[in-house]
């Protein structure tokens, strides 16, 4: 569930942060009915995860991720049909992603023989990548600001002034605030911390 | 499964998940009505060849003029169903 805001910010947020409030399972089965709020919140709740496959794990230049991520949530409107077990729906995503930028360096490096990325090397960063999302899931348990404080600071690598002006805090007051939530979320995180979940690749 | 309870580790974790570009996550969310629209397009050029010819010579016209973004998925879509 998403932490409280003493702020204007949800809105600015809401598209792209991962949030807990149904579970992938819940939210498939809505997809399913064609419920186009389901969708949308599908999406939002993967997107980074399948933004950092392309840019991170398989280090795709900008124009390929994009054709990637599109073509990933394509496949996933029309196959959600032929997804067996619901909860399941990451470890799926994560594959489809992954087999998608495989295909798409192959077919570059036949037109344009360029550094390979190791296998090895990108299912290291996949399984970092998880780990980030479920990271990313603890953070919206978080109380005030502190999920919106973290993630504009690690994730979109904003200064403490641009975050002092979005949040009308004062900017000497970031880092302490900084550190206080990133206590609190391992403290979270060691309460809460997920059991291991299925091989995804 | 890794041991994540250092704030260090943390720290380094948010930070691999950066949003994608906004326009990405608009195009994907939006892609039912896209579809919707598509089957628009698709219907009305079966029904007007002069319209199926504009569509099949500027295909990213043809989805903007939709209020569609151009995504590749939809330009395959658009011009395997056109073509057919």
């Amino acid at each position: 569930m998403e932490a409280a805001r003493d702020d204007g910010e949800a809105a600015a947020l809401g598209a792209t942060h991962l949030t807990a409030e149904a579970s992938d399972a819940q939210l498939v089965a809505r997809c399913r009915t064609g419920d186009e709020d389901a969708w949308r919140e599908l999406v939002d709740r993967f997107s980074r995860y399948v933004y950092a496959i392309c840019v991170q794990a398989f280090r795709l230049p900008e124009h390929d991720a994009e054709d990637v991520y599109q073509e990933v949530f394509a496949r996933v409107y029309e196959k959600l049909e032929t997804l067996r077990d619901d909860d399941a729906f990451r470890p799926w995503i994560a594959q489809l992603t992954r087999r998608l930028c495989i295909d798409r360096k192959r077919s570059g490096a036949r037109e344009e023989p360029a550094d390979e990325v190791p296998d090895a090397a990108a299912d290291d960063v996949l399984g970092d990548l998880d780990e980030a999302f479920d990271v990313h899931d603890a953070l919206a348990a978080l109380p005030d600001n502190c999920r919106e404080i973290l993630d504009r600071f690690f994730a979109r690598d904003e200064s403490y002034r641009t975050i002092g002006d979005a949040l009308e805090l004062p900017a000497g007051t970031i880092a302490s605030r900084i550190s206080r939530c990133l206590t609190k979320l391992r403290e979270h995180w060691e309460e809460t911390a997920p059991s291991p979940r299925p091989e995804s690749r | 499964m890794k041991d994540v309870f250092d704030i260090e580790q943390l720290s380094r974790l948010i930070g691999m998940l950066p949003p994608a570009p906004a326009a990405w996550v608009q195009a994907a969310q939006e892609l039912p009505r896209a579809r919707r629209e598509l089957e628009t397009i698709v219907e009305r050029a079966e029904a007007d060849q002069a319209f199926r010819e504009g569509v099949v010579a500027d295909l990213e016209t043809a989805l903007r003029a939709e209020g569609i973004e151009p995504t590749r998925p939809l330009l395959e879509e658009l011009r395997r169903r056109v073509s057919e």
